[in-house]
């Protein structure tokens, strides 16, 4: 979860004054959402992942459910997937996840149903970046038909995203073997500060003509945590199509949550569809994108000055909450015993924990750990 | 081409297809006692005073939005195990039992049929009394069970069929599990009396079922949340480690909020936190940890003894108000001049109530009156007002004469 620079959570000002608003607001009550979710929050968490100007949109093609956090979108979508893709209740579709990847996403598509969950290459710890060739052989050697879980932006824990030019690889070696794209995207604003940056991947893909999901999560661009709102966006051929997708998702939910909760869902319509206050959004998901990215560029510049061993550039390149250090689990174990910073033993990072205040005690830490212990 | 070519168009819903028939009609006497939701007596949504001095009070805190455990808020999931096994209960003193929270009554039904998936070894039968709620099966069915049934409702009585149920649950076999409707049975209204349910928990020991309670209305039901869990306590209280789903969407008012709990009472504490671990296990991979809000207005309720004192009487006056409805329905009926048998409409309990119309006649209702039930003549008590409960009497004996 996102930090200040005094390491506190935060409530972000438009959620705060959101909340205001519909707590004053006595027309309010606490009937049921319909079951998938509230009309106006569907409808702007979709164009928020698509564009104002998606052309999935313009032809009415583009369905939403919305769902329990990014978590809820993926196993209604994984649910879906396992019922109706590549034939009937196919538990044998094979289903790619990143080497490494959140950890909970083997999870979702094992509980949904498939028996068949693989890796695909991702994160090259030899150049600290992304394999590019060992993910297109992955994906050439792929049955088809198989399904890709992709990181839309800020992958996590690398934080390590392709670059355009990598993702036009990606998508045609996808087109070319019919392969379903699964976008996760839990960190849209977040990640760089542009919702259209953060989105490219996802748009791209509907440009070049997939039928794909995506997994939206509000919880880090909007602190809403805690509220579980989410949304899985789907792209059809055409609006028939997915009008009988969304009729068979409604039936999974139905016996999941029945629909979902009211909270969380309000306060981003009400936030997304203000122009007012979709301004002040966008300002506040900026204040949390900029700490972040300051305090990358912060500790990478403190390293090289210390002229701590190896190359630091991937501190900067890498995007997101999480930072693949590159230290191995001896120089984590120092870094937690002797220093008492608290990292992954794969030498993940949470950004978020960096303050101002505590950077020089980190870079100072991370240059012993790397010079004492090989 | 499309992948989905092949995806069906699922069936509509048959209750909200009732709604949307209501939406469209013009008739200004129409009635929609096909809501599943309670209303007031002007017919509208009712938000409990309670609740807003809980959303004040929980506003003035300025709290943050960190994630809830996997297993939810624990001041909330305390407080549900509490208000439903009675703060005397051994089982609760002792600690064995565990409650998450759940995805109010839908959700906590769901992580209870996914771990009797997966942990309960020696059936995969799920009896349900006929008839149940709507969506009793596809949830089990979904979680990988199988369902079968037990005789419940008697048609031509409008009441239980006692002999009938004992007789089937005789037959069950053995290590199977039984789901209970805990009060205010959903659809039919129809619920066992306390010497019923004695003989009820005595059958289900012998046969050595797991029970499973699904208890959407406590208090909602006589206005007595003490009365309403009476069965529940009363299994546990005879040696039955029963399983239990709570839902505070009725009694709180708290619908789209999403405020529930799973609860397994066990041997000991010890068992509990392995189940726990194992519950934990089973709600990550579906939406990682539950919805804040209506958990913490529940808790704060629950919680706080002011506000408790004040939702335990609105609780009443909501119960209180459809009973009244009842009785107002079957004297309206009398002075139409009915001379049929109404006393099921009052002897039934809860939002529902099955008047015993047939599909005929509830097209009829719905044609020439504008009131719009569930073929199986299931209405929502909660639709009826003093403004239109002599309306709704004219129109059932005008159909029935």
């Amino acid at each position: 979860a996102y930090r200040t620079d005094e390491g506190q959570p935060w409530v972000l000002p438009v959620v705060k004054k959101v909340e205001q608003m519909i707590a004053n607001d006595n027309s309010l009550n606490h009937e049921y959402l319909p079951i998938l979710g509230l009309p106006e929050f569907r409808a702007n968490a979709s164009r928020i992942a698509l564009g104002d100007d998606s052309p999935a949109i313009k032809e009415n093609r583009v369905g939403s459910v919305q769902s329990l956090g990014g978590t809820g979108a993926l196993r209604i979508g994984a649910d879906f997937l396992r019922r109706w893709y590549n034939g009937n209740n196919n538990t044998a579709t094979p289903v790619y996840v990143s080497t490494p990847t959140w950890e909970n996403h083997n999870s979702v598509f094992m509980d949904a149903g498939f028996k068949d969950i693989r890796t695909y290459h991702y994160w090259d710890a030899a150049k600290r970046g992304l394999d590019l060739q060992g993910l297109l052989s992955d994906m050439e050697q792929a049955p088809e038909f198989s399904i890709f879980i992709l990181h839309a932006c800020a992958h996590n824990p690398t934080g390590t995203d392709p670059t355009p030019e990598q993702w036009k690889q990606i998508a045609a070696v996808m087109k070319r073997r019919s392969l379903f794209p699964f976008f996760d995207s839990a960190y849209q604003g977040f990640a760089s500060g542009s919702l259209d940056k953060d989105a490219w991947a996802v748009r791209y893909f509907v440009s070049e003509g997939f039928e794909l999901f995506c997994a939206q999560s509000f919880s880090k661009n909007f602190g809403l945590y805690n509220e579980r709102v989410g949304n899985l966006t789907v792209v059809g051929k055409d609006a028939d199509n997915v009008q009988r997708v969304l009729s068979q998702m409604e039936k999974i939910v139905r016996t999941t949550w029945s629909n979902p909760p009211s909270q969380g869902a309000r306060i981003v319509a009400t936030t997304l569809s203000s122009p007012q206050l979709f301004d002040e959004w966008y300002a506040n998901v900026k204040t949390m994108a900029d700490r972040v990215l300051l305090m990358r560029s912060e500790l990478r510049s403190r390293l090289e000055a210390l002229g701590t061993p190896g190359t630091w550039n991937h501190i900067t390149e890498q995007i997101g909450m999480f930072s693949f250090t590159g230290l191995n689990p001896k120089q984590v174990e120092y870094m937690i015993k002797e220093k008492h910073i608290y990292l992954m033993a794969s030498g993940r990072i949470n950004m978020c924990g960096l303050t101002t205040k505590n950077l020089d005690y980190v870079a100072k830490s991370i240059h012993e750990a790397v010079t004492k212990i090989q | 081409s499309s992948w989905w070519s092949h995806v069906e168009m699922g069936p509509p819903d048959p209750i909200l297809g009732v709604t949307e028939a209501y939406k469209r009609d013009t008739n200004s006497k129409k009635m929609n006692l096909g809501v599943g939701a309670y209303r007031d007596d002007n017919g509208k949504p009712y938000v409990l005073n309670c609740v807003r001095k809980a959303e004040a009070m929980i506003a003035s805190k300025k709290m943050d939005k960190e994630y809830l455990p996997i297993g939810g808020l624990a001041d909330f999931t305390r407080a549900s195990a509490e208000l439903a096994l009675g703060e005397n209960s051994e089982a609760f003193k002792s600690g064995r039992y565990v409650t998450v929270q759940g995805i109010s009554g839908t959700g906590s039904l769901r992580i209870g049929a996914n771990f009797l998936q997966r942990f309960f070894k020696t059936s995969r039968d799920v009896y349900l009394p006929k008839p149940s709620w709507g969506n009793h099966t596809p949830i089990f069915r979904d979680a990988g069970m199988q369902l079968q049934a037990y005789r419940y409702y008697d048609p031509k009585t409008c009441s239980l069929d006692f002999s009938g149920a004992m007789d089937d649950i005789s037959k069950i076999p053995e290590k199977s599990i039984i789901l209970l409707h805990a009060c205010a049975h959903n659809p039919t209204g129809v619920d066992p009396r306390q010497e019923q349910w004695k003989e009820l928990a005595a059958m289900v020991k012998k046969r050595n079922l797991l029970a499973y309670f699904d208890m959407a209305y406590q208090g909602f039901a006589s206005g007595d949340i003490n009365r309403d869990a009476w069965a529940v306590r009363h299994f546990i209280e005879q040696g039955i480690n029963i399983v239990l789903s709570q839902s505070f969407a009725k009694n709180m008012g708290l619908y789209g909020e999403r405020a529930g709990a799973f609860t397994v009472i066990c041997s000991d504490a010890d068992e509990a936190k392995r189940v726990e671990s194992q519950l934990k296990i089973l709600i990550r991979p579906m939406y990682s940890n539950p919805p804040m809000n209506g958990a913490r207005i529940a808790s704060f309720i629950l919680n706080t003894p002011d506000l408790r004192k004040e939702w335990l009487t609105e609780v009443k006056g909501m119960a209180d108000r459809i009973i009244s409805m009842r009785t107002q329905l079957v004297s309206n009926l009398k002075k139409e001049g009915s001379s049929h048998n109404w006393q099921h409409i009052t002897d039934q309990i809860g939002m529902f109530c099955f008047t015993g119309l047939k599909p005929e006649q509830v097209e009829r209702l719905i044609k020439e009156f504008s009131i719009y039930m569930t073929k199986d003549g299931r209405i929502s008590v909660a639709g009826v007002t003093s403004g239109n409960v002599g309306y709704l009497a004219h129109a059932i004996h005008q159909v029935t004469k």
